[in-house]
């Protein structure tokens, strides 16, 4: 069923009931061209890529729990493309455009809203880095706007700008086209549309194992019985090192929760995303009203999807320094997402020693904003059997090579990035 | 709140300590293949389960420790010094 304001309409007037399932309801068949393990937003984007772009229509999607229940359901919502190496930069472009076109492009209103991003300065080293990092955004065609102290009090007037707090605010650097979406209807508008065009979703469908002969992968044994395989693409990041693991193979990541939280819905506060340059904060207002923010990962490795009481501390303090109106809110839901730490802090989307099986994960806690981009380059990576220009330099073997993307500086230190 | 219990200072709280990661990579010798440095360096075993890893006592007695947790359930199995040279907690000459 195509929705549009007719249809709508339609069954407003007729009582609501004639929507349709978004995505049917099948059982496993004994084999598909593709496979791509791990039904979040990035799985899904590749699957929705295969059909759409590169004719490929024979592809299950097998997903342990439920669509959104993972990581695509866990994050805080917040896209922006302000990345400052090239490789990274020319990436999440790429991600950008595609969010900017993304709800007519599925025919699901995904909610992007380019409100802005604004990270804030708080000293002179700060504000030299920032405007390096903005300048080499638009040397990349990538809108960023340096601020003022004014131009930050017009973005957002409830900070705290008094003379005696710890880290005064000095500016900031924007990028207006980011923003945020609403990251359960990502799953569900790319689980839609790739079922439109032939794609199979199975949920409660948990891989246990991957069967090989040499350098092939022949098939996965799921809790819903094997599947065999032409080709198999792995997206299931925060897991990734336990599907390797089948392999036998060790990957450059460690796994880490990163928690998030959202307070009570008030009126509009915050209207846009804004970023503490003194610690690890951020926030955004979600249309619902509640503030949804989070800082650092918890820092040491878990698969346990929940976080602990240190970190909710170090962060709601780092909340409260930068905009201390918020320690007036309650708190009402916080959630853990199990993140793949890359050694680099940069995605792994590319091919593997293993000749049909592909990999995208280590997406560290950036993987949302990547969604759209991930997948398009992850299905033409499947679909080509060579990965595009947009993901070449987002091997395995970089680490190996020594071409490491460290965007943040601060070497192999998953904890860190 | 993980509560680990430092041989030296008896059961305090997380935020006391601060990671060390994985204590089961052990440091190739110097002249070691390319492999053995990038495995050393970069690949990690990452269990969902028991899981060896160093944490320091650093607002502490600044030990560092061998912890064995659970990477699922938190559970800590076990916590000893990360090193033999390191004085004997129960105070006696080793």
């Amino acid at each position: 069923m195509h929705y549009s304001g007719f249809s709508l309409l339609k069954q407003a007037l007729t009582g609501n009931r004639g929507w349709t399932r978004a995505w049917r309801n099948l059982e496993p068949r004994k084999r598909y061209d593709v496979v791509i393990i791990g039904g979040g937003g990035h799985g899904l984007a590749t699957a929705y890529y295969l059909a759409k772009l590169h004719g490929i229509t024979d592809v299950a999607v097998v997903e342990k729990g439920y669509i959104g229940g993972g990581n695509t359901g866990r994050n805080t919502t917040i896209v922006r493309s302000n990345y400052m190496l090239n490789p990274n930069a020319q990436f999440y472009e790429h991600s950008m455009k595609l969010w900017e076109g993304l709800s007519q492009d599925l025919n699901y209103n995904v909610m992007f809203s380019q409100r802005g991003v604004l990270n804030l300065i708080h000293n002179d080293a700060q504000r030299d880095a920032f405007a390096r990092r903005g300048n080499a955004l638009r040397l990349n065609g990538i809108d960023a706007v340096m601020h003022d102290l004014d131009g930050v009090r017009k973005l957002m007037p409830h900070l705290d700008f008094s003379k005696n707090t710890r880290f005064p605010v000095q500016g900031g650097l924007a990028q207006p086209r980011g923003g945020t979406a609403r990251h359960d209807a990502v799953a569900w508008g790319y689980a839609r549309a790739a079922d439109r065009l032939g794609v199979e979703i199975f949920q409660k469908c948990e891989v246990t194992g991957i069967k090989r002969k040499g350098d092939q992968v022949i098939s996965v044994e799921t809790t819903r019985g094997p599947i065999e395989a032409g080709q198999v693409g792995v997206a299931v990041a925060g897991n990734s090192s336990r599907l390797f693991d089948m392999v036998g193979m060790k990957l450059p990541i460690e796994s880490h929760v990163l928690q998030a939280f959202v307070t009570e819905g008030i009126k509009p506060l915050v209207n846009t995303v804004c970023t503490f340059g003194a610690g690890h904060f951020y926030i955004s207002q979600s249309d619902k009203g509640g503030l949804v923010f989070g800082g650092d990962i918890d820092g040491w490795n878990t698969y346990a999807q929940r976080g602990n009481l240190p970190t909710f501390n170090h962060v709601v303090a780092g909340g409260v320094t930068m905009m201390p109106c918020l320690a007036r809110l309650r708190v009402l839901r916080q959630w853990g997402g199990v993140m793949d730490m890359s050694m680099d802090g940069t995605p792994i989307i590319g091919k593997t020693p293993i000749d049909n099986l592909y990999l995208n994960g280590g997406w560290c806690y950036g993987g949302f904003k990547a969604t759209p981009a991930s997948g398009w380059v992850f299905a033409h990576t499947i679909a080509n059997d060579k990965p595009h220009a947009l993901n070449a330099e987002f091997t395995l073997e970089r680490f190996r090579e020594g071409n490491i993307i460290d965007e943040k500086g601060v070497g192999a230190s998953p904890k860190s990035h | 709140m993980l509560r680990i219990d430092c041989p030296w200072c008896g059961v305090r709280n997380e935020d006391e300590f601060s990671y060390g990661g994985d204590a089961t990579v052990e440091r190739p010798a110097d002249h070691a293949s390319q492999d053995d440095w990038y495995h050393y360096v970069y690949t990690r075993q990452n269990p969902a389960g028991p899981h060896r890893e160093y944490w320091h006592h650093v607002n502490g007695c600044r030990a560092w420790l061998v912890v064995e947790r659970d990477t699922v359930t938190h559970e800590i199995f076990s916590t000893a010094p990360a090193s033999p040279n390191l004085p004997d907690p129960d105070g006696r000459a080793r």
